[in-house]
């Protein structure tokens, strides 16, 4: 479904993405974990199109999106989770969750995803006329979350949704991105510090260091490599 | 009362060589700021109570201004009050009044368009008065070579602007906050000097005269028969501007604007288009500023480089955060209260800087959301209700 080859991405000189691939198919979750700076965030910017990559191809249901405008590639069914929410503070819970529909035009279709979100996140459905950025870190969180399914993508991009979180928020949402992959087939493009709970979740993993993907395998087989244990599950074995 | 000493104080008779002081004033000043004071700290304290109590019921609180815009027993009769009084208002008063009346809705369209950059798309632009100035020597120019008329000129001159707002969109796509504001401001000295030092183009500094009133179906109007006419022109513009400015901002893209405002990586993110929403934003808030610009030619028949300096960008900027960034009506009010003032003020025209400047600085501490501050009208969300209602 997307697939990356030789991605080299800069900010300005200095390069903080070398030689990326990365291969998704239709349904699954995927998780890219590794330290902080490693190009996780960056690799996702070089998806959506925010941060383009200056070299290599992307390409999105066969479809080479590397050169597209954001917009273009949101329209395609890619939509993103930023790292730290980002929602739109002044604007009320329910705006921001039209925000995410911004590209379609089908009232019918969104009053009926809204009400989907209200049953997924019903704290959301509470404080729907609230304006967003009197939202708790978690709620914010759920609101990022549940804006970027306005779309309907095909394929999600959440970067770092346990981010500043406590841990029994962060496992309802996780749950909850389980939840819409099994039932929108959504695939999950997942990238995550918390190594431990992402391999849990997702079917296979990637793990980035320095720009580089180091190692990629079934989600099972690196939970019980020693190198990644050691590295980003702080298990001394 | 130490630092206004030497200007009030003393007083240097330069003809008999003496110095007089004036102790007078010194007590009247000393008076005068002790007061102040008291009152200044009575305000703050009054605030900060205010504040504590609004608290707890804040969330069903509505704001005075919101209610008396809702409630349409108050509404209506004010509309049709505010109707009445401007029709009538050119033939009851005298021209000298309705001139100002003209300025005043000028500055009211001209700030509305502002409005639409700054309020709503958060660009903090400097040098729109540019475009006030495309649009002014746009008709001028076009009207001295091509004898094209006032209203062949006015949609010419809003295209005109748009097309400069959109020049200047380009380069600054990437800036944000203090970095744009310099680059507007330097592109509105830029115009200004080009039409000063350009002879041959804007005729320099001596500004282009005889530029006609507005014509009505051929029709050769009086004096005051004409403004008259441009008065009611620019109810009409005004009407027309209030029109597209709401409809605006409760469409697609003037959410985007107020997106676009709080956070751009996330409008990315939800397919917003940064380039075309912030162009857009430019072009249509010059559009205004170029149909002001138009009428304004046609009001004054004359026009020089002189009447587009950066003051009056600043002006304008001061009209739209005093009445209320990105609130409507606020503007309006605002640009009557700045226009209006200084003209009724000019008894007192010695210290009219002085309480112009007092009456920002103490806007700025009390009301820091501008005269009527935004009242966003928020979207509901309606589906559920049925929802809960059943089960």
């Amino acid at each position: 479904m997307l697939k990356l080859t030789n991605i080299q991405t800069f900010y300005g000189n200095i390069q903080a993405l070398k030689d990326v691939d990365i291969e998704i198919s239709e349904g699954e979750i995927i998780t890219l974990i590794g330290a902080n700076g490693a190009g996780k965030t960056t690799t996702l910017m070089s998806v959506s199109g925010i941060v383009p990559p200056r070299t290599g191809e992307i390409y999105f249901m066969g479809q080479p999106i590397h050169q597209m405008r954001p917009d273009e590639i949101v329209s395609l069914g890619i939509s993103q989770v930023p790292e730290g929410r980002r929602i739109f503070p002044f604007l009320t819970v329910t705006e921001n969750l039209d925000m995410g529909a911004f590209l379609r035009t089908d009232k019918e279709g969104i009053r009926e995803d809204m009400e989907y979100i209200f049953g997924l996140f019903p704290i959301l459905a509470d404080r729907r006329n609230q304006a967003g950025g009197t939202l708790s870190g978690g709620e914010q969180q759920m609101l990022a979350i549940s804006r970027a399914i306005m779309a309907r993508p095909r394929l999600l991009l959440l970067d770092e949704p346990s981010l500043g979180l406590a841990p029994i928020i962060v496992r309802q949402i996780f749950d909850i991105i389980s939840k819409i992959n099994s039932e929108h087939n959504t695939t999950i493009f997942l990238v995550e510090q918390n190594a431990n709970l992402a391999l849990k979740v997702a079917r296979r993993g990637y793990v980035m260091e320095n720009g580089r993907i180091i190692l990629t395998d079934s989600a099972k087989n690196l939970l019980s490599n020693e190198e990644v244990k050691k590295a980003y599950l702080g298990l001394s074995t | 009362m130490f630092l206004t000493f030497p200007i009030m104080v003393i007083r240097v008779n330069t003809v008999e060589n003496v110095v007089e002081w004036r102790w007078n004033n010194m007590i009247i000043i000393g008076a005068g700021s002790f007061f102040l004071s008291f009152v200044w700290r009575y305000l703050l304290k009054k605030k900060e109570t205010g504040n504590q109590k609004a608290k707890p019921v804040e969330t069903d609180r509505v704001p005075l201004s919101q209610r008396l815009f809702e409630d349409h027993k108050i509404y209506i009769p004010a509309a049709i009050a505010i109707a009445v009084f401007a029709v009538i208002f050119p033939f009851v008063f005298s021209m000298y009044q309705t001139n100002i009346m003209i300025t005043a809705l000028i500055y009211v369209t001209i700030a509305l368009g502002l409005n639409i950059v700054v309020g709503l798309a958060g660009l903090l632009d400097l040098g729109y008065v540019a475009f006030y100035a495309v649009g002014a020597y746009s008709y001028a120019l076009l009207n001295y070579h091509y004898g094209l008329g006032f209203w062949t000129v006015l949609p010419i001159g809003a295209g005109l602007a748009a097309l400069f707002g959109i020049i200047l969109g380009f380069p600054v796509l990437r800036l944000r906050g203090d970095y744009l504001a310099i680059v507007t401001l330097g592109f509105g000295e830029i115009i200004r000097l080009v039409l000063e030092n350009w002879n041959e183009f804007s005729f320099g500094p001596s500004g282009i005269a005889n530029i006609p009133r507005p014509g009505f179906f051929g029709i050769d109007f009086s004096l005051r028969g004409a403004t008259i006419y441009i008065y009611f022109l620019m109810i009409g513009l005004t009407l027309f501007t209030v029109f597209v400015v709401n409809r605006l901002q409760d469409s697609r893209i003037g959410r985007a604007w107020v997106a676009l405002r709080e956070d751009e990586v996330a409008c990315q993110a939800m397919g917003i288009d940064k380039t075309k929403t912030k162009l857009t934003a430019f072009a249509l808030g010059a559009t205004w500023a170029g149909m002001g610009g138009v009428v304004f030619a046609a009001k004054t028949t004359f026009i020089n480089p002189a009447s587009f300096t950066i003051w009056e960008s600043i002006n304008i900027l001061c009209i739209v955060v005093l009445g209320g960034m990105g609130s409507i009506i606020g503007v309006i009010i605002g640009a009557f209260v700045l226009i209006l003032l200084p003209e009724y003020l000019r008894a007192f025209s010695e210290y009219r800087i002085l309480l112009f400047g007092a009456v920002l600085v103490l806007m700025m501490v009390f009301r820091p959301g501008g005269i009527i501050s935004n009242v966003r009208r928020t979207y509901k969300f309606e589906g559920l209700k049925n929802k809960t209602e059943m089960s």
